[in-house]
């Protein structure tokens, strides 16, 4: 039998430091993107709750439970991740797996939020971009997922087709932020 | 240019792009004959002043958007989500000529 060996797509690339900030890989987890159907927005809340505990995120937000996560992905949808979602869903929802079309990366450290401020057009602050907030913006020129785990802690997604450009646009803002915080 | 999406907030015009007159969903019926369907085609008043306009989050939340905006001061009026607007809103404001 033939044995695949997973290659997650920052290989070779990651873990890097620079200064205070690293960036990294988690580990591979099954991704999911969850649109409801048009009209079918509570019941398929109400079908997650009762399938994984999670209860579905409002724009900006994200929601956990044991073993899985809910990121607010955009107008009416919501990627799942951390676990294979329930087939039940699927009456409420079109569920497609997108696992292997996503990189995602941790930037942390003291210092990534100066990082991500360089690279996106948001509001940083506590008040605007709090822990567990996320949003959908860009990440240099790129389409990207920012969402806060916490202080000094952000979980970054962009499309695995352009998992090096995501790394080189990070690490060089990660290089200008260490070079202006040094001495 | 700032544009106060719906569901994302007060965003970057570079997050947005521009798509037209805020006319999508209130096109003529087949049966409308060639001078409506022209008309919705190709003609386009040129408003100095408020102007209903169709934008696209598509670095954000991907969302379509009829933006309100004045063409002579860029001032952004409001901004609803396309799928909420109601039809006749999705015509071009008329009468607004300057």
């Amino acid at each position: 039998m033939i044995d695949l060996v997973a290659i997650s797509p920052c290989e070779g690339l990651l873990p890097l430091t620079v200064g205070a900030v690293t960036l990294s890989e988690p580990e591979m987890a099954p991704l999911a993107l969850v649109a409801p159907m048009k009209g079918k927005e509570a019941s398929l809340a109400k079908a997650m709750q009762a399938a994984h505990g999670l209860e579905w995120p409002a724009a900006g937000e994200t929601s956990k439970a044991d073993g899985a996560e809910l990121i607010w992905f955009g107008r009416a949808q919501a990627l799942f991740v951390g676990a294979e979602p329930s087939a039940k869903l699927a009456a409420h929802a079109a569920v497609t797996d997108q696992s292997d079309a996503w990189t995602r990366v941790l930037l942390e450290g003291a210092g990534a939020r100066d990082v991500l401020a360089r690279l996106c057009p948001l509001d940083m602050r506590d008040t605007a971009f709090p822990v567990g907030a996320t949003a959908r913006s860009e990440v240099f020129h790129m389409q990207a997922s920012i969402t806060r785990l916490g202080d000094d802690s952000w979980h970054i997604m962009g499309f695995r087709s352009m998992a090096a450009t995501l790394v080189h646009d990070l690490k060089r803002a990660m290089e200008s932020v260490a070079a202006r915080t040094q001495g | 240019m700032r544009i106060a999406c719906p569901l994302c907030g007060e965003r970057d015009s570079r997050e947005f792009s521009y798509k037209g007159a805020a006319l999508a969903l209130g096109y003529p019926s087949e049966e409308a004959g060639f001078e409506a369907w022209d008309d919705y085609l190709h003609k386009r008043d040129n408003p100095a002043g408020p102007t209903r306009e169709l934008w696209y989050h598509g670095s954000g939340c991907t969302a379509w958007l009829v933006v309100t905006r004045n063409t002579m001061t860029h001032e952004i009026l409001s901004v609803e989500l396309a799928e909420d607007a109601p039809e006749s809103a999705q015509e071009n404001t008329q009468g607004a000529n300057a």
